[in-house]
């Protein structure tokens, strides 16, 4: 079998780097998705709610496609934070951060807010007779008893964004050192009559980070159950 | 001082209800059904008051018209059926919690009178969820209190315990009523709890104020649903070790109580039904009864059935309703003025709550 090359320890390098500011992004949007849905009652919710889930069921290229049109340079969103803040995510590792955070979050805010569904109201009624205001109650009471679900959704999210592929190609392409993430180099590999080895090898590497965030999420999930029966 | 009226719909229920209630415990009494956890709720600010006013200490909480101060700036402390704790946090953060939103001026109670007063200070570290029922109630009495409100609402926080946790709670309770000097609106259906914690009774029948009055007034009057009682005052004497009893000293007699209650010199009041009082015109000899009671007749109701009851006012002045035959009326010639003795069975006087 053989070795790694350094392009490939670097998409490795480059994955992590990617899902872990994806996911410290991911998490609270996530947490005040979550809240809305869970908590909130307003017309639109199920359109609301559809929409979050939406790269859920999207064929991944088609939301890699709809990043380009609005975060792309000439995009709507994109041309203007290009011109009045230089700020541009095509082509950059940020962009691949954004991807990954959109196609992510779906899996994040189901994890929260069922967490946050299962945290008893009448908690949230005595802290409010005990003085404390909306917002004291969210973060004194609503938040921690909701941490098993943010730190499952958390890591589930993380390997999600560590694998994700199709949005990521397509919004910020496959250019080695800067968005060549895991998936990337898999199928660049995959497509070079000499990279089947590496393809391989990185392949069990993807799916052992997938399988190591997995059962991590069982554990946590359980060790609350336990610690608070 | 609280004001409370209120008219408003909710569902297919009508809720007309007003009264006011001054320093100690007024209690909501009535029937499930009755409206006494509505009350409750507008009170609290966890329903909205559509039509009616709210005054706490002269701080209108919600007028009916716009004005509707949300829960948590109310300063107006709930004692659930349920505990309520925060799972996450132990004894001792669950009973500080409340004090992180009360401005510094305005803490004037204290946590260890607080804690001594309830018996919890062995539990500051533990968690909510290795508490026993009782131990959480009291916890969450605690943690009411030391947000230092200007009214305590109490739900039935006693109605999901079992009975040995009421009697360990409700003497509690007394406690915290007579130390630390807060207004409590009490919401109950139990006629026991309702005697001896308050001192102004409003009875709810179907949304509506049947009643409103002192314990010892509004249950002697006898309601469609409600048996006839009477409530005897008196004060704690030296128990009785070896029998088990304790006497309770009124000026009509002596009031045996089963068990031995203490401490001595305290303000009891003992709950007699009007089942459980025969009347006698001398006062007897050679019967089973310890308790008898001297007054005079005040009252026969003309009636049909086979038996009426009787108000006697003992000596000293509280009244005792007696449920009698007519049968015996005629035979002994009981009329108003007519001196009696009033013979209770001991074994059914009991001041703990059912």
């Amino acid at each position: 079998m053989p070795d790694l090359s350094p392009d490939a320890w670097i998409a490795i390098a480059l994955s992590f780097k990617v899902a872990a500011v994806a996911t410290l992004c991911g998490v609270p949007v996530s947490t005040v998705l979550a809240l809305i849905l869970a908590r909130g009652r307003f017309p639109g919710k199920a359109l609301f709610d559809g929409l979050i889930h939406l790269p859920l069921v999207l064929p991944p290229v088609v939301t890699g496609y709809a990043l380009l049109l609005l975060l792309g340079r000439k995009g709507l969103i994109g041309a203007f934070l290009d011109q009045h803040f230089g700020i541009v995510f095509a082509f950059r590792w940020t962009g691949a951060v954004v991807a990954a955070v959109v196609m992510s979050l779906p899996i994040i805010v189901r994890a929260i807010r069922l967490s946050i569904e299962a945290v008893d109201t009448r908690l949230e009624q005595a802290s409010g007779a005990l003085g404390a205001g909306p917002f004291a109650t969210f973060f004194l009471v609503t938040l921690p008893l909701s941490l098993p679900g943010i730190l499952v959704g958390a890591t589930l999210g993380f390997a999600k964004a560590l694998g994700e592929f199709g949005a990521t190609i397509t919004f910020v392409s496959n250019i080695p050192g800067e968005t060549r993430t895991i998936a990337s180099a898999i199928y660049t590999a995959s497509q070079s009559p000499e990279g089947d080895g590496e393809a391989l090898l990185l392949s069990v590497i993807a799916a052992c980070i997938g399988l190591t965030a997995l059962v991590a999420s069982e554990i946590i999930a359980r060790w609350f159950r336990r610690a608070s029966s | 001082m609280i004001d409370v009226e209120i008219h408003q719909r909710l569902g297919d229920f009508q809720l007309d209800v007003d009264f006011s209630g001054d320093g100690g415990v007024t209690a909501l009494f009535g029937p499930s059904g009755s409206g006494k956890s509505s009350v409750i709720k507008f009170i609290a600010g966890l329903t909205r008051l559509r039509s009616g006013r709210i005054v706490v200490d002269d701080a209108v909480m919600a007028d009916g018209q716009g004005r509707h101060v949300p829960p948590y700036r109310r300063r107006i402390g709930v004692v659930f059926q349920e505990a309520r704790l925060f799972p996450h946090m132990s004894v001792g953060r669950n009973l500080r919690y409340g004090r992180l939103f009360t401005p510094r001026g305005q803490r004037h109670i204290a946590e260890g009178p607080v804690i001594d007063t309830l018996g919890i200070g062995h539990l500051l570290d533990r968690h909510p969820a290795t508490l026993s029922g009782g131990e959480q109630q009291r916890v969450s009495l605690g943690r009411a209190l030391l947000a230092s409100p200007r009214l305590l609402l109490m739900d039935e926080p006693l109605a999901s315990l079992d009975a040995p946790r009421r009697l360990e709670i409700l003497p509690l309770i007394e406690a915290l009523r007579d130390e630390f000097a807060i207004p409590i609106v009490y919401v109950s259906h139990a006629v026991e709890e309702v005697v001896r914690l308050a001192s102004k009774v409003v009875v709810l029948e179907a949304g509506k104020v049947a009643r409103v009055g002192s314990p010892t007034d509004v249950f002697r009057v006898a309601a469609d649903r409600f048996e006839i009682m009477s409530v005897i005052e008196g004060r704690l004497g030296p128990p009785n070790a070896p029998f088990h009893l304790t006497p309770v000293e009124t000026p009509a007699g002596i009031v045996w109580l089963n068990g031995l209650v203490r401490p001595l010199g305290r303000e009891v009041r003992v709950l007699v039904h009007a089942t459980d009082v025969a009347l006698a015109t001398h006062r007897p000899d050679g019967v089973t009864i310890r308790t008898v009671l001297a007054g005079t007749v005040a009252e026969v109701p003309e009636g049909s059935g086979s038996s009426v009851t009787i108000d006697v006012e003992l000596d000293g002045g509280s009244h005792l309703a007696a449920s009698v035959t007519r049968a015996a009326v005629a035979e002994l010639d009981l009329k108003p003025g007519r001196q009696v003795f009033a013979l209770v069975k001991s074994v059914a006087l009991d001041e703990r709550p059912l």
